[in-house]
C-alpha cells in the first residue's frame, strides 16, 4: 500500500486516491494536427525509475496531484497539486 | 508409544478441564492447551493422513510449520478444513477430525495409494495422462480430464464446508510508531526499549500466549521475567495483541494483520467478528519472528513419532507432556542438547546421537549429568514401524560417507536438522536472504526501509543474547543508537554440522522434504535429471513449498538437495521468494463486512420509499435502487411495462429519474468550457433553454451523453448517464486542474442534491399546469422544446422545469430540492390519476427510447463513434472540441463500421435476445456482422424489436435476410434491419 501525502489533506492511503496517468503528457490544442495528438494519447514511455504521474485525491479533497514516483521501489519524492493556482495557495499555507 | 500429561508443569492452566471430540470420541485438556498438545496428552498418535500417498501423519512440530497433524474443525457451516492442530487453541466443546482418508485416519482405505507410490513422483500426472497412448489419440485432454476428477478426489485435503458461512469478519485500521512482530525474547525486549523511548508500539503474536520461546523454558525464572516485561509494556499503554499473526508486509510500513477472535471470547459476545482483519500503518516495524527448526530427509522420517527436537520441549516445558517414554533424539547442532536433558529428567529413556564427531565437554556433560546416552558420527537412516515409530536405523559416517549402523529400539525419534529463521516478511518487500554457511540458514540482510530483525529471526540461538539482540535492533531503529551489529549470528559452543539427507548409495527410499505436499528428495533428484534446475522450476514442477506451509519446513532441504545435484553451493542455488499471508488468511477475512447487501454502496432516490408505497418493484441499476415497474393487479412484468409504455403514448407517466447524474457547472468561462467539452455547440445556447450534448474522449469515441441547462449567464446544470456521473465528474475536474487551469469554472455533482422526475405523455403539459402556481406557465410559447424555467409547485416548492423528451413524447423534466421529492410525486400522481396516468419505471422507460432509437450505456459502450452512434451530424464542424481531432482517425471513419440500426423479427411472432449477433444466413461464423444491444416489445408496433450495430448501417442491408445468432440460447432467428428511430421518426409527438 502507498501512502500518499496529499498538500491539502496530508498522509493518505492511496485507495483514497484513483491513478490518472502520466503526468509528463502536455496535451496539444484542440485543433492541433493529428500527429500531435496521436502522440499524446497512444505514445507512453515505460519508464523504470522516476515518473510524473497524475492521482486524484477522489475520495478526500478531489484535488489532481503530480506525484513523482520510483517505479521499481514505489519511493514517491514530491506530491503536489496540478493546478498551478492551487499548487502555490498550498504552498504558501504551510 | 506412550506420549502422557505430567503430574505437575507447564503454562496450561490445569484449575479448567476442557472437553473435545477427535474423531467422534470425547476427550480432555485444559486451558492453555493447543489441540495437538491435548491429542498427545490423550496419546493419540496418528492425526492425519498424508496429500497424495494417504501415508499415516502424526504430531511434527509445535507451531505453525506443521505438516503432519492437520485437522478439520468444527461442523455443518462452521466446518473449517486444513487447521493445524499444533496451532488450533482448545475450547470447550471443540470438534475436530481427520481428513483425506476414508473411513478414518487410522483405516484409510486411500492409502492402497502407496503400494503405487514408485509411480506417483513429480510430474506424473502430466507424464502419464498428457503423453502416453491412448491418451494421444486426438482427445487426450478430454480423456485427462476425466482422469483429474478422480485423481483431485483420490488426493487432497480437507473438504470446505458448502454453506454460507454464518460468522461476520470485520475490518480495522491502526497507526502505530513502532509495530513488533512476535513476543518472545528478542521481541518483548524490543518492545520494551521502544515504549521506554515514549513510542506508541504495537506488539503481536500468533499465537493465544504472549511471550513466544519464554514459554517453552523450564527455569522458573525466565517465566517470571516475561510476566514482568508483559506487566511493564501494559502499564507503559503498549498494544499488545495475542491470535495476531502478521501475514503481509506492504509498502510505506504497512503491515496486513490477521485477528482470530477466540471462540471463549465469541461464546460470552455473539456480537464479536470471528476474524478482524487490520491493516496497520507503522513508522518502523520489528520482526523478531523466531526461527523454525528443520527436519533431516531419511527413509520414513514422517512415520507418527517422528518430531523436531524443539517440539518435544515445547511439550514438556509448555504443556506439561511427556512425549514419550523411550526416545532417540537426532541433532547435528547444540540445540537440541537441552532438550534431550529435559526430557531425561523427566524421566524418559533417551539416547542422543550426533551427526558430528565430537562436541565440547561442556555440551557433552549437558546430556551426561542427565543421564543422556551419546553417540557421535551417527544419524538416523530409516525408521521402523508403520504406523508407528518402533526404532531406528542408525547411519555410520565412516567418512567416505553413510554406513548402515544399529537399529536402536525407541518410539520417539526427535530430529533437529537446524533452524531457518523466518525470513518471510521480510522477503515480502523483496528482500532476498542470504545463504550463512556457518549456521546453515538463510539470514536476513539489510533493508532500506525502516525494518529490522532480531533474535533467532536474525539467526541470534542463545536466549540471553536474543533479549539483547531484541534491545539492540530496536535502538538502532528508533536511531537511540547507531547499530546493532554488536549482536551476531549465531552462539553455539560447537559449530553446527551441515546435513540435509541420510542415505546410503542410490539407495531409493521414502524420504520426505515437504511433507505436507508428499515431495521426498528422490523427486528433487528427479526434477533436476529432467533439467528442472532453477528453484523456482523445481518449485513449480514437483510442488515443493507449495502446499498451505509455504515450505517452511521443506525448503532449505530442498535447495540443499537441488544444490547437490548440481555440484554447487546452496548460496547459488538461491532462494525461492516468500509472498504473503505467512499462514493462511480466510476468504471472510479478506471480505471482511463487505459481503452481501454490503458487498457495495447502495443508493436510493430521495423518493425511494414512496416509489415502494406505490407498488414498485426495485431493480438494480449501478449501484442505484430504481423502479423496474409498477405492477396493477397480479401483472407481470412484461404486461406491467407495456401497459405503462402504452400509457405514457396514451395519456401521461411519471418516472423517477433522479439517479441521473447532475453536475452543476458554474463561472465565467463556464460556456467556454462546455464548448470545448462537449462535440456540439454550446456557446451560443441561450439562457432558459437546454441542449443534448455528447462528450468524447480524447481518442475520439464517445464518452456519455446528456442535457445541459443553462440557468443564467454562468450557471449551467448538466446532466449524465446514470453509470456515467462519477466518471464525468472525474473528467471534468482533470480538464480544469490539469489541462485549462486558466478557466475559471468551478464543477460540483449535484446528483443527490436534486429529485427529478420525467413526465411524458400528451397530457403531460396539462398536468403539470395543475401542479404548478400560477406565475410559472408551461404553455408552448413560456416553455418551448427544450425550455427551461425556474417556477414553484403548488405549495410553493421551488423547482426547475425543462421540456426534454427521452421517450419521444411531449415531455417534461422536474427539478426540487431533493427533500421535496416525496412531496413532489404526490403533486404530480394525484393530477396524473384522473388523467388516466401511471407511473412507470426502467423497463417502460427502456421500451420507449428503444423506439425512439434513443441510445444508453449498452449503445455507447466505449468503442463507438458518434458517426457509429447516429448522432454524426450533432457533432459541430466549426469549433475544436475533446476528440474532435482523433475521431477523424481514417479507421473510425470507414463507412463500414457497425452502425446503429432498429431490428425488427421477419416472423412478427418472434423474439430474440439481447447480445445475439448479427449474421447472413449463409455466413453464421466468427464475429458475424454486428450485434444486438437491446430488445423490447413495441406498445406501439406490437411486436418485439431492438437496437444494435450492422456494419455499414442499416442502409447497406435493406431488403437482405439477416439472423440474430444466440446458439446457446435461442438459436437463429430471422431478422430485418431498419432505421433505429422505429417510432414517430420526425417527432412530431415531442415537439408538439
Amino acid at each position: 500500500m502507498l501512502r500518499i501525502k496529499c498538500p491539502f489533506c496530508g498522509e493518505r492511503d492511496h485507495s483514497e486516491f484513483s491513478y490518472g496517468g502520466d503526468g509528463s503528457i502536455v496535451y496539444p490544442a484542440l485543433d492541433a494536427p493529428m500527429q500531435d495528438w496521436v502522440e499524446a494519447v497512444f505514445q507512453r514511455e515505460n519508464i523504470r525509475g522516476m515518473q510524473t504521474e497524475t492521482w486524484q485525491h477522489v475520495n478526500g479533497c478531489r484535488t489532481w496531484l503530480l506525484v513523482e514516483r520510483d517505479t521499481m521501489t514505489h519511493e514517491i519524492r514530491s506530491v503536489r497539486a496540478a493546478h498551478p493556482g492551487v499548487a502555490k495557495a498550498l504552498e504558501g499555507s504551510s | 508409544m506412550s506420549a502422557r500429561r505430567l503430574p505437575g508443569g507447564g503454562q496450561i492452566d490445569r484449575s479448567r478441564l476442557l472437553n473435545f471430540k477427535w474423531d467422534g470420541k470425547q476427550y480432555q485438556g485444559y486451558a492453555g492447551d493447543t489441540l495437538a498438545s491435548a491429542l498427545l496428552a490423550n496419546n493419540q498418535q496418528l492425526i492425519g493422513r498424508s496429500f497424495k500417498y494417504h501415508r499415516p501423519r502424526g504430531i511434527m512440530s509445535a507451531g505453525v510449520e506443521e505438516s503432519g497433524a492437520i485437522v478439520t474443525t468444527g461442523e455443518g457451516d462452521r466446518r473449517e478444513p486444513n487447521v493445524k492442530a499444533t496451532s488450533q487453541e482448545l475450547y470447550e466443546g471443540l470438534l475436530a477430525s481427520g481428513q483425506n482418508a476414508w473411513p478414518n485416519v487410522r483405516r484409510d482405505m486411500g492409502a492402497v495409494s502407496g503400494w503405487f507410490s514408485r509411480f506417483f513422483v513429480a510430474g506424473f500426472y502430466y507424464k502419464t495422462f498428457m503423453g502416453l497412448p491412448p491418451f494421444e489419440w486426438g482427445k487426450g485432454t478430454g480423456i485427462w480430464m476425466q482422469y483429474e476428477k478422480l485423481i483431485r478426489k483420490a488426493a487432497g485435503m480437507g473438504q470446505a464446508s458448502r454453506e454460507p458461512d454464518p460468522d461476520h469478519y470485520d475490518h480495522a485500521h491502526a497507526f502505530c510508531d513502532v509495530l513488533v512482530v512476535g513476543s518472545g525474547p528478542s521481541g518483548l525486549h524490543a518492545a520494551l526499549t521502544a515504549a521506554r523511548a515514549g513510542r506508541d508500539v504495537m506488539l503481536v503474536e500468533q499465537d493465544f500466549e504472549i511471550g513466544g520461546d519464554y514459554l517453552n523454558q523450564s527455569d522458573a525464572a525466565l517465566i517470571s521475567r516475561r510476566a514482568e516485561i508483559i506487566a511493564e509494556l501494559e502499564q507503559a499503554g503498549v498494544r499488545i495483541m495475542n491470535r495476531t499473526t502478521a501475514f503481509g508486509l506492504y509498502d510505506y510500513g504497512t503491515a496486513g494483520l490477521l485477528e482470530r477472535v477466540s471462540d471463549v471470547a465469541m461464546a460470552a459476545n455473539p456480537h464479536l467478528p470471528r476474524q478482524r482483519f487490520w491493516t496497520v500503518r507503522a513508522g518502523a516495524t520489528l520482526l523478531a519472528t523466531g526461527a523454525l527448526e528443520r527436519s533431516v530427509a531419511f527413509a520414513n522420517n514422517d512415520r507418527p513419532g517422528v518430531m523436531t527436537a524443539a517440539a518435544a520441549g515445547v511439550y514438556l516445558n509448555r504443556y506439561g507432556i511427556l512425549p514419550g517414554q523411550q526416545i532417540v533424539v537426532a541433532t547435528n547442532n547444540d540445540s537440541a542438547y537441552t532438550v534431550a536433558a529435559e526430557l531425561a529428567s523427566a524421566g524418559a529413556s533417551v539416547e542422543l546421537v550426533d551427526a558430528r564427531a565430537a562436541v565440547s565437554a561442556q555440551q557433552r556433560e549437558v546430556a551426561a549429568l542427565a543421564g543422556v546416552q551419546t553417540r557421535y558420527g551417527c544419524a538416523p537412516l530409516a525408521v521402523q514401524g508403520s504406523k508407528t515409530v518402533q526404532g531406528v536405523t542408525l547411519a555410520n559416517n565412516g567418512g567416505a560417507g553413510w554406513q548402515a549402523g544399529d537399529l536402536m529400539q525407541c518410539e520417539l525419534l526427535l530430529v533437529s536438522g537446524g533452524w531457518s529463521p523466518v525470513v518471510n516478511l521480510l522477503s515480502h518487500r523483496g528482500i532476498k536472504p542470504q545463504w550463512d554457511p556457518a549456521q546453515t540458514c538463510f539470514l536476513p540482510v539489510e533493508s532500506a526501509e525502516n525494518i529490522a530483525m532480531a533474535g533467532s529471526a536474525a539467526g541470534v540461538w542463545n536466549l540471553a543474547a536474543c533479549e539483547q539482540s531484541g534491545s539492540a535492533a530496536m535502538a538502532s531503529l528508533l536511531g537511540l543508537a547507531a547499530s546493532h551489529r554488536s549482536i551476531v549470528a549465531g552462539g553455539w559452543d560447537n559449530p553446527i554440522e551441515p546435513l540435509y539427507e541420510v542415505r546410503i548409495g542410490e539407495q531409493r527410499v521414502k524420504s520426505f522434504v515437504d511433507q505436507q505436499h508428499d515431495v521426498t528428495s528422490d523427486d528433487i533428484r528427479l526434477a533436476h535429471q529432467e533439467g528442472f534446475v532453477s528453484v523456482e522450476h523445481l518449485k513449480r514442477y514437483t510442488t515443493l513449498g507449495m502446499a498451505t506451509d509455504q515450505g517452511k519446513m521443506g525448503n532449505v532441504i530442498g535447495m540443499a538437495l537441488m544444490a547437490d545435484a548440481l555440484g554447487r553451493d546452496i548460496s547459488q542455488v538461491g532462494t525461492t521468494t516468500f509472498r504473503p499471508p505467512y499462514t493462511p488468511v480466510s476468504i471472510g477475512a479478506l471480505a471482511g463486512p463487505n459481503t452481501g447487501a454490503h458487498f457495495r454502496a447502495l443508493r436510493r432516490t430521495p423518493m425511494h420509499n414512496w416509489n415502494l408505497a406505490n407498488g414498485a418493484t426495485m431493480t438494480e441499476a449501478g449501484l442505484w435502487q430504481r423502479s423496474w415497474y409498477h405492477a396493477r393487479d397480479a401483472e407481470t412484468i412484461s404486461q406491467a411495462y407495456v401497459r405503462e409504455a402504452e400509457t405514457a403514448r396514451s395519456s401521461v407517466g411519471i418516472c423517477d429519474v433522479s439517479s441521473l447524474g447532475k453536475i452543476a457547472v458554474q463561472g465565467p468561462d463556464a460556456s467556454e468550457f462546455l464548448n470545448r467539452v462537449y462535440s456540439n455547440a454550446f456557446a451560443k445556447l441561450p439562457v432558459g433553454k437546454a441542449r443534448y450534448g455528447i462528450m468524447l474522449r480524447d481518442d475520439g469515441l464517445v464518452m456519455d451523453d446528456g442535457t445541459c441547462w443553462r440557468l443564467s449567464e454562468n450557471d449551467f446544470l448538466m446532466t449524465t448517464t446514470t453509470s456515467n456521473a462519477a466518471k464525468v465528474m472525474v473528467w471534468l475536474e482533470e480538464l480544469l486542474q490539469l489541462r485549462w487551469p486558466d478557466l475559471k469554472v468551478h464543477v460540483s455533482s449535484v446528483t443527490d442534491q436534486w429529485a427529478s422526475v420525467s413526465v411524458a405523455g400528451p397530457q403531460a403539459r396539462a398536468m403539470i399546469a395543475a401542479c404548478v402556481e400560477a406565475s410559472t406557465a408551461v404553455d408552448n410559447n413560456s416553455l418551448p422544446f427544450m425550455g427551461v424555467r425556474a417556477g414553484k409547485l403548488n405549495g410553493g416548492i421551488d423547482c426547475l422545469i425543462a421540456r426534454i423528451s427521452f421517450s419521444g413524447e411531449m415531455a417534461f423534466e422536474i427539478f426540487v430540492a431533493a427533500g421535496f421529492g416525496p412531496a413532489m410525486m404526490e403533486l404530480l400522481w394525484a393530477a396524473a390519476k384522473p388523467l388516466g396516468g401511471c407511473l412507470y419505471g426502467l423497463e417502460a422507460l427502456g421500451a420507449l427510447r428503444i423506439e425512439k432509437g434513443h441510445v444508453t450505456g449498452a449503445e455507447l459502450d466505449g468503442r463507438v463513434t458518434i458517426d457509429d452512434a447516429g448522432l454524426g451530424k450533432m457533432a459541430s464542424t466549426k469549433k475544436s472540441y475533446i476528440g474532435s481531432v482523433l475521431r477523424q482517425r481514417p479507421e473510425l471513419m470507414r463507412e463500414d463500421r457497425p452502425r446503429l440500426v432498429g431490428i425488427f423479427p421477419k416472423d412478427k411472432a418472434s423474439t430474440f435476445n439481447a447480445g445475439a449477433l448479427i449474421c447472413q444466413p449463409d455466413k453464421v461464423a466468427g464475429f458475424g456482422e454486428g450485434w444486438i444491444t437491446a430488445v423490447t416489445h413495441s406498445p406501439v408496433l406490437g411486436h418485439w424489436i431492438g437496437l444494435g450495430y450492422v456494419a455499414g448501417g442499416h442502409e447497406s442491408w435493406a431488403g437482405r435476410d439477416l439472423l440474430a445468432t444466440d446458439p446457446v440460447r435461442r438459436g437463429n432467428v430471422e431478422i430485418e434491419v431498419v432505421s433505429p428511430h422505429m417510432v414517430d421518426p420526425k417527432g412530431e409527438r415531442m415537439h408538439g
